[in-house]
């Protein structure tokens, strides 16, 4: 196989960093293959993939040792304009790249740029729009579109310049199940049809092992990458999906990467997992219901976003809700907490409307962390945050420093929040809103851009909360989130409560929302099965 | 076919599917070209930007020739009809309504200027408001005082007339968004245009972090308005703003903009001194023109000498830029047609208030009713004519059609 990308002896440094972000990097990138690079946050990965059309250093400054070559043209003297019809970036968030506004002139900007002629530019958005399924939406404003949509106008955006490779950070992490597959069905399609090379970075490992020819695990802190099948990779990396941890678990070898792998291995555990006691669901008790929505209902100028929503929550239960982008989940929230008054129906928390409640009177009883946690982060150092909160809580100075130095002791007090990993910045906003000790916490979409230590940090902090009384609201994509912390799910669709039950009985149902582990017990009978191996540790410890 | 291919058989670039998806219509090694001709024809689409806005400009020419109410009614008339029966589905087409309220504000701030400030005219006194006497230096400033019926009814006039001027611009706006219009500029300014554009779009996404700001202040349990609210809601917001143009800039960059020919030194020397030169050539033609003392050589030749350098600077400066266009939008009959209507009514109303013909300007001391002439009628009238010589926007649904 020719190598298309050609890293030798690569250290890239960026301006005021003490050590360097990569360092001796030799990595060489065949014609077609389909590259994952993993890692923990703040590990290295999109300096890696920026490397590769060399917005790192021409764009962001630093210095680049050692050579990048794409296609035979080095980085050192091409800028990313002149890689542009070799190299298609895809950023994380598709929505802040686009130049146009409405999805042909998306598509034939980059076109434009190289000076392609009319007549073939006009075929290739033809092409493209087919190849991507986008030719329902074409004269459509990107502001419209769904999230699935916008990732893959995106993606149609880089490949009618006819790039060789294609690079994508984190293309499904805000996606819903159904849309990341759509997704990741058109890089498939790429790959095999085209023979495109494809290297795009993820958190959400059980979404895109299976499809990848080989993994880059970029341990960070400037030591060596690990460059392997994903099945070599996958033995030592401490960032793994369910199904691989499960196979380490109990064993397994060849290592399952995908669920069919994995279900084929399993029989053995299935019948022994047989003998578990059945799972008790806890009774829950209606005098701790802290939540009261009664047919409530919310629209957007004409559109509906809630038809007649009706839910208890309880003291001490962990709601996960679930349902595709746009099915009101975030509605629901931002009517709980009192941002939008609803068109009709109740709200109550702890029996009082939010709409009508402010100040610390508010934050008493229920906090929200927003999606994107940079929202509730103001000021410019983390000390100075702790301070204001302390402030907003009306609680004796040094509270919010305290707890969030019990939750997170590693975060530095004189950073600045936008300086802090993705997963630092959600526990300093969990901190800030937690100092308020509201009765309610809500948390919109948490695990966007988390790896998978953050991740089970944040469940086991989830679960302690829970424990301590607070009722939470997780509103999520994640389904191994969900079945690692959730007590119970609700799944909305079009605005309406599709279903509502415990955790256990509304995942294992349906084949979108499943967890892996689940997916690889489940058997022919009943949806009794665990659903995280953290829960088929424990059975097989009872059984013996 | 290219997807039957191995890897080793495919072509240079992986994703031409040319061959799987030109259908027979294609001749073996021919090209395939838009069809232009037929896309100038009566099917839906949308008429070029640069068409629309030259007719608002004429109806707005004719507008500020007059402050017959009646006339610049009938303006806005006619421009509210063209714009329900020609504007795009997109969501830019709604602006319409919005530039109707700026109308109507601007006249009446305009009125209660006049009331206020301004000196009255005329005797028919309706109400004294209570005058406040100034110091010497603003002697010729009045504030309150006796408001006549005759200076309210010409603030009204003139209120109306900025008004319909306004309208215009809305009506062009809804017609073709700005941003349609900077496709169409030269090469040469297309940076300046984008960056245009750039900002365009940025206004409704810094609205809407200033919205998701304010939410986060109610969420910590703050103070939502007054002074030290929003001074605490604003560096957030320019933070993310700023923050989001760096993305936008990366992505432009690593999608090829601002990739450049490479020119020899003689071009680019000729081109500075071509667009030079038309400056310094148009700088004089224009002062000849208007100095009627200067020799007539110096004027109108002059002028038109900078600027056909003019314009050869700017295609020079042009063939810098390796761009091509993505399906120009064609200039054809249609687009001559609605430009010429416009031009009707603005020459009209420019040729009668030259010429001093009556009924232009309504009479307001002493106060009467206004004339209704019909030349200016029939020559505003004639800008309702796009209304049926541009072709229809596509996505519109024309009636008896059946929906899919």
């Amino acid at each position: 196989m020719t190598p298309i990308i050609e890293f030798e002896s690569v250290t890239i440094t960026y301006a005021g960093a003490e050590r360097p972000a990569l360092a001796n990097v030799d990595l060489s990138i065949g014609e077609g293959e389909l590259v994952l690079v993993i890692g923990q946050t703040g590990s290295g990965k999109t300096t890696l993939l920026r490397a590769i059309n060399g917005l790192v250093p021409h764009f962001t400054g630093g210095t680049l040792a050692g050579n990048v070559r794409v296609a035979g043209r080095d980085t050192s003297t091409h800028h990313p304009r002149d890689l542009a019809d070799v190299v298609g970036v895809v950023p994380q968030d598709p929505l802040s790249s686009f130049v146009t506004d409405t999805v042909e002139e998306e598509l034939a900007y980059g076109m434009e740029c190289l000076g392609v002629s009319p007549a073939i530019m006009r075929r290739r958005v033809e092409e493209t729009l087919d190849l991507l399924g986008l030719a329902d939406v074409r004269d459509r404003a990107l502001m419209s579109l769904s999230g699935g949509q916008r990732q893959r106008v995106a993606i149609g955006a880089v490949l009618t310049a006819h790039p060789r490779v294609l690079v994508l950070d984190e293309p499904t992490s805000a996606l819903d199940p159904g849309a990341a597959e759509e997704v990741l069905a058109v890089l498939q399609r790429l790959v095999h049809d085209l023979g495109i090379t494809v290297v795009l970075a993820e958190h959400r490992l059980e979404r895109v092992l299976e499809y990848a020819d080989r993994v880059i695990h970029v341990p960070g802190d400037a030591r060596p990458l690990v460059v392997g099948t994903p099945a070599d990779v996958m033995i030592s990396s401490p960032v793994a999906p369910p199904v691989v941890r499960l196979g380490q678990m109990a064993e397994w070898s060849p290592l399952p990467l995908s669920v069919r792998d994995a279900r084929r291995q399993a029989r053995d555990l299935r019948t022994r997992l047989e003998q578990r006691p059945a799972r008790t669901i806890p009774v829950r008790e209606q005098q701790d219901t802290v939540v009261t929505v009664e047919r409530t209902r919310a629209s957007y100028g004409r559109v509906p976003a809630l038809r007649g929503v009706t839910l208890d929550i309880a003291k001490g239960e962990i709601v996960a809700l679930m349902g595709r982008n746009g099915a009101g989940k975030s509605t629901l929230l931002s009517t709980l907490v009192g941002l939008r008054r609803p068109d009709a129906g109740t709200v109550r928390i702890d029996g009082v409307d939010p709409a009508t409640l402010t100040g610390p009177r508010l934050i008493g009883r229920i906090g929200l962390v927003p999606q994107d946690s940079t929202d509730l982060l103001q000021r410019d150092s983390v000390a100075a945050e702790c301070a204001d909160a302390d402030r907003d809580a009306g609680v004796e100075p040094g509270t919010t420093a305290e707890l969030l130095a019990r939750i997170a002791p590693e975060i530095p007090a004189d950073a600045h929040p936008r300086d802090l990993s993705e997963g630092q910045r959600l526990v300093l906003a969990l901190a800030v809103v937690l100092v308020a000790t509201p009765a309610v916490l809500l948390l919109d979409e948490p695990t966007r851009g988390l790896d998978y230590p953050t991740k089970e940090r944040l469940s086991t902090l989830l679960r302690d909360l829970a424990a301590s009384g607070h009722a939470i609201v997780v509103a999520t994509h994640d389904v191994e989130l969900a079945a690692e912390t959730a007590t119970r799910v609700v799944v909305l669709a079009d605005g309406e409560v599709v279903a509502d039950g415990p955790t256990a009985e509304v995942l294992v149902g349906s084949p979108l929302f499943a967890p892996q582990v689940a997916k690889v017990l489940v058997g022919p009978e009943g949806t009794d099965v665990p659903l995280t191996v953290t829960e088929v540790r424990q059975a097989l410890a009872v059984i013996g | 076919m290219a997807r039957s291919q191995t890897p080793e058989q495919a072509p240079q670039h992986p994703g031409d599917l040319t061959d799987s998806f030109c259908g027979p219509d294609v001749p073996p090694g021919g090209t395939f070209r838009p069809q232009k001709h037929r896309r100038a024809t009566r099917l839906p689409r949308l008429l070029h930007p640069g068409a629309w806005w030259l007719w608002a400009a004429g109806l707005a020419v004719a507008a500020s020739r007059t402050t017959n109410p009646i006339l610049l009614l009938l303006i806005v008339a006619v421009a509210g009809y063209v714009v329900s029966a020609r504007r795009s589905p997109s969501p830019w087409a709604r602006s319409f309504s919005v530039f109707l309220k700026l109308g109507l504000i601007v006249i009446a701030i305009r009125v209660v200027f006049q009331a206020i400030v301004a000196a009255p005219i005329g005797t028919t006194v309706i109400f004294t408001l209570p005058a406040l006497t100034l110091p010497e230096v603003m002697a010729g400033v009045r504030l309150g005082g006796a408001v006549t019926l005759e200076s309210l009814v010409a603030a009204l006039y003139d209120g109306m007339r900025l008004a319909a001027i306004l309208i215009c611009v809305g009506a062009a706006n809804s017609l073709a968004s700005p941003a349609r219009l900077l496709k169409a500029v030269p090469a040469a300014l297309y940076e300046f245009g984008l960056s245009v554009v750039v900002a365009v779009t940025f206004a409704p996404q810094l609205v809407a972090d200033l919205d998701r700001v304010r939410t986060s202040r109610r969420l910590r349990g703050r103070t939502v308005g007054g002074v030290r609210g929003t001074a605490a809601v604003a560096l957030p917001v320019l933070e993310g703003a700023l923050e989001r143009s760096v993305t936008l800039a990366a992505a432009m960059d690593s999608r090829g903009y601002g990739r450049q020919a490479q020119r020899s030194p003689l071009v680019r020397h000729l081109t500075a001194a071509a667009l030079l030169g038309a400056l310094v050539l148009v700088v004089i033609g224009a002062y000849a023109l208007l100095d009627a003392s200067a020799p007539a050589v110096m004027g109108l030749p002059m002028l038109t000498l900078g600027f056909a350098l003019g314009i050869t600077g700017f295609d020079l400066a042009g063939r810098r830029s390796v761009r091509t266009r993505y399906r120009p939008d064609p200039w054809s009959w249609p687009e001559w047609g609605v430009t010429l209507c416009a031009a009707a009514t603005a020459a009209t109303l420019l040729a009668m208030s030259v010429a001093g013909v009556p009924g232009l300007i309504a009479p307001v001391d002493p106060l009467g009713w206004p004339a209704v002439p019909l030349l200016a009628v029939v020559g505003i009238l004639v800008s309702v004519l796009p209304a049926l010589i541009a072709p229809p926007a596509p996505g519109t649904r024309l009636r008896g059609e059946v929906g899919t």
